[in-house]
């Protein structure tokens, strides 16, 4: 019997098993990871030239810039974390609460990074 | 009529893709929101559930599908440095041009004070967009992996919704920004 039926009857037909929160706590820290890598990497490209030059690279001549290493670094960081943590916690119950305010702290700090008024103040 | 092929990316990026995202969001969120006991019945969960799994994984395609369009295709013809380092080939000029960029034409304020664009609102649109597919699709898979399940608990729909939410955020104010610049300095 899962123990959401308790709450809500309405499911207590389909005869749901109980899933592990492992996999769902990967899928919420991952999302905050990757927006955390973006804003950390915007960051970086603008205090170190060297790093911007970097991040260039990752454009293979599509004229794309640095933000071509800035996204494709954050998203592949996405999908190997999530990968990582899901293959890690598949059959563990991991505080899903507390993966949603660690996914949610890294996404604020993020969202920051990528904000133009504070990453500029590091620019080299 | 007609559109460029340049114009024609601009309106499948910004008009076609990224307005579709930013709509589905209304019908995402309200269909999670009223997705708790009381409200449907059991069959009712079954046809609300394979619909938000399918709209969810819909929405996570667009968003990726818009940022790679957006900054693999649109913006190199944005930012490309044609006018000199002094932009000096955006003179006189009342729009972007073959050998003055929208990047350039900002730069320059040739056209008044709009250096801003592209130093406030280019490079958030550019940065934040790409957070929209990624909370995106942790979002979706949340969907997928939980199903009905997600009824029975209050507080992982709202972690859903607020994912959602983030998603939406990221992509209005691209999207936003998105608008207004191509408004002054159009890709063509």
């Amino acid at each position: 019997m899962n123990q959401d039926a308790d709450i809500s009857p309405e499911i207590a037909p389909l005869h749901l098993s109980d899933k592990p929160d492992g996999p769902g706590a990967a899928m919420m820290i991952s999302a905050g990871f990757g927006v955390f890598v973006l804003g950390f990497l915007t960051i970086l490209a603008e205090a170190s030239a060297g790093a911007n030059t970097w991040l260039a690279t990752w454009q293979w001549g599509q004229g794309v810039g640095a933000l071509a290493g800035k996204t494709t670094i954050a998203s592949l960081l996405y999908f190997a974390s999530l990968a990582l943590l899901w293959a890690i916690w598949r059959n563990k119950n991991v505080d899903l609460k507390r993966a949603f305010y660690i996914g949610l702290g890294l996404g604020v700090l993020g969202a920051i990074g990528t904000f133009p008024t504070f990453f500029q103040m590091f620019a080299a | 009529m007609e559109l460029t092929s340049r114009e024609t990316w601009a309106v499948i990026h910004g008009l076609v893709l990224g307005a579709l995202f930013l709509l589905a969001f209304g019908g995402a969120l309200a269909g999670l929101w009223s997705f708790r006991p009381g409200l449907i019945t059991t069959k009712g969960v079954q046809e609300r559930i394979t619909r938000l799994q399918v709209g969810f994984g819909a929405m996570a395609a667009i968003a990726w599908a818009t940022v790679i369009t957006g900054s693999w295709i649109v913006y190199p013809w944005y930012r490309a440095k044609l006018a000199g380092a002094k932009f000096d080939k955006c003179v006189g000029l009342e729009l972007p041009s073959s050998v003055c960029s929208p990047r350039d034409f900002l730069l320059a304020n040739v056209q008044g004070e709009t250096a801003a664009w592209h130093d406030f609102g280019m490079e958030w649109k550019e940065h934040v967009a790409w957070a929209a597919p990624l909370l995106a699709t942790s979002a979706f898979l949340l969907v997928l992996y939980y199903g009905p399940r997600i009824m029975g608990r209050p507080w992982l729909r709202t972690a859903i919704i607020v994912m959602l939410v983030g998603a939406f955020a990221a992509a209005a104010a691209a999207g936003v920004f998105g608008a207004f610049i191509n408004k002054v300095a159009p890709i063509s």
